[in-house]
């Protein structure tokens, strides 16, 4: 199948065009930023935990660059809040591309994934479990 | 703005020698060549980055391995012969494809232009260059040259300077004249700008650099496939160009250098083929240009390029740069009508082959991948110029670059791809 406009079908637009939860969060429980510098795409991601520690209450997110990149950042502040930090963790490259509802062509894998890795990243070092700076999907394709 | 009888190149006879160009995109990536989703016919703007390959060229690769598919400088057998005369004739044929009188003994082949600008950089670099030194490039250098001229500086301790570009993208030969002081031993400059188009005036650059006694080496990747380039005439110390933007294929790149210079410089790889006389306690080096061409050469693609030369001779470069311009002057007339375009570099009537630009509020890549949808194929990205792109304040940009082959339609082709992604994201 094609995949350029199919790439940009109506929900992925309304998502670039209009973010939601945009911004920072003044109370959140961590916060993580990634880039790829070869795109210019980049995304910090804020959570918000429940008192529980585990659940996520609110994301925001915030950042620059296309299309695909910024919307999946978006539908990803409107999908992960009831999940917990383990379900997050366990999302994979299939789970965005269905919250996506479009094909992502080859070259483009590493734009809708960036959020998703921020995401990841900021949980596991809020847990402890890595040390990085910041995140880069920039191998993956 | 020019008209499709000015245009020297008969396109259409042209495109018969190019089979590539009349297949369909847009289907499945996963398995290459046309399958039965591809539905749009290829509108190939990505020259810049690589050309496509005519028949000719494709001919005598197949012919070499049909036919006399041998190792070089090794065998008495016939084979072997056949092939060591034409990989040598090879050499002598881009020499006279750019001026260099000195013949085979001046031309190199290399992997392509970055493996050119890394045998100078290792094998006289680190060798001449130390602290008080300095290296003189332009802030337009593509990643080739800069990124390996920054290790150097970094290795040797010589300072890296950037030549400034001025707001139309023209290199500020004051600037340059400043800093090309007495310390200055390397001048490395890009001959035709692959982000802004700009043709630089390398020659000029020679002067001033010879005259505090520097060498100056000339990025060529963009000129030599896209107008007559005279090495002597610029009096570049180096020239560095690769095979596959310019009909040949991939594989096979050149280091022009002059013959003392090159007479000059240590080996960069050490192996076989570049070696004269060898005892288990010392070998000596074999004549130019084998000293530097270690191991079994580039053989089919040293051949293919030099049909890739007869196919462009044929052609005649005034020809080429001609068509190339007329190109580049009515897409930068087409893309500059809208407001909303942002076009880098000098003005559409004085620039190679390529046109760099952004569309407001749409990204490079969601540009491109729009375009994508359209079948045209461009560029979108840093084009290997990232603090160039820094400097614009752009991440990226999408680059549509020209060829022989391509028409005033194509380029009509693309300017309605970007009305559909401007529409799209309106």
């Amino acid at each position: 199948m094609g995949m350029g406009s199919d790439m940009y079908r109506q929900q992925i637009l309304d998502h670039y065009k209009n973010p939601r939860n945009y911004g920072e969060l003044p109370d959140a429980t961590f916060s993580h930023v990634g880039e790829n510098p070869s795109c210019g795409d980049t995304i910090r991601i804020d959570v918000r935990l429940e008192d529980d520690d585990e659940t996520i209450e609110r994301v925001a997110f915030s950042g620059d660059g296309c299309a695909i990149s910024q919307a999946s950042a978006s539908m990803l502040s409107q999908r992960l809040p009831g999940a917990t930090l383990s379900e997050l963790k366990e999302m994979d490259r299939d789970d965005v591309i269905d919250m996506l509802g479009v094909d992502i062509s080859p070259m483009r894998i590493k734009c809708a994934v960036l959020a998703e890795k921020v995401a990841q990243d900021g949980a596991m070092i809020y847990e402890g479990e890595i040390e990085i700076e910041e995140t880069t999907t920039e191998d993956d394709v | 703005m020019s008209t499709q009888e000015q245009y020297p190149i008969d396109v259409e006879a042209v495109r018969e020698d190019f089979p590539i160009l009349r297949r369909k995109v847009g289907g499945d990536v996963t398995t290459p060549g046309e399958g039965p989703d591809d539905t749009k016919p290829l509108v190939y703007l990505d020259n810049a980055a690589t050309s496509q390959t005519p028949k000719q060229v494709v001919e005598a690769i197949v012919d070499y391995y049909y036919g006399y598919n041998s190792n070089v400088h090794r065998g008495i057998h016939h084979l072997s012969q056949e092939a060591s005369v034409a990989y040598e004739e090879a050499h002598d044929r881009v020499a006279e494809f750019i001026g260099a009188s000195g013949g085979r003994e001046e031309v190199v082949f290399t992997k392509n232009t970055t493996e050119a600008m890394n045998l100078v950089a290792y094998a006289w670099g680190l060798n001449e260059l130390g602290p008080g030194d300095r290296i003189v490039l332009t802030e337009m250098e593509h990643h080739a040259s800069l990124v390996t001229w920054q290790q150097i500086g970094e290795k040797t301790g010589a300072e890296v300077k950037y030549v400034r570009t001025d707001d139309e993208g023209r290199l500020d030969m004051d600037h340059a004249r400043d800093l090309i002081d007495g310390d200055t031993k390397l001048v490395s400059a890009v001959h035709i700008s692959n982000t802004l188009g700009t043709v630089n005036p390398v020659a000029e650059l020679a002067d001033v650099a010879h005259e505090v006694g520097a060498y100056v080496f000339v990025d060529g990747a963009q000129s030599v496939p896209t107008r007559p380039v005279d090495v002597e005439e610029i009096d570049a110390d180096f020239f560095a160009f690769s095979g596959h933007k310019m009909c040949g294929p991939t594989g096979i790149g050149v280091l022009y250098g002059k013959r003392h210079v090159l007479d000059e410089m240590e080996p960069y790889l050490y192996g076989g083929e570049m070696i004269r006389k060898v005892t288990y306690e010392e070998s000596t080096w074999e004549d130019l240009p084998w000293k530097f061409e270690a191991g079994t050469p580039p053989i089919a693609q040293g051949i293919g390029l030099h049909a890739a030369v007869d196919y462009l001779d044929d052609l005649g470069m005034d020809n080429v740069k001609r068509h190339e311009e007329l190109l580049a002057e009515y897409a930068y007339d087409r893309l500059a009508a809208f407001d909303d375009v942002e076009i880098y570099g000098p003005p559409g009537d004085d620039r190679g082959g390529l046109v760099a630009f952004n569309l407001e509020g749409v990204h490079a890549h969601d540009l491109s991948s729009i375009l994508n949808d359209h079948g045209v194929a461009i560029r979108a990205g840093d084009h290997c110029t990232q603090p160039l792109h820094d400097k614009l304040g752009v991440a990226a940009s999408t680059r549509a670059s020209f060829y022989v082959y391509n028409t005033r339609e194509e380029i009509d082709a693309l300017i309605d791809a970007v009305d559909d992604a401007r529409q799209l994201f309106a």
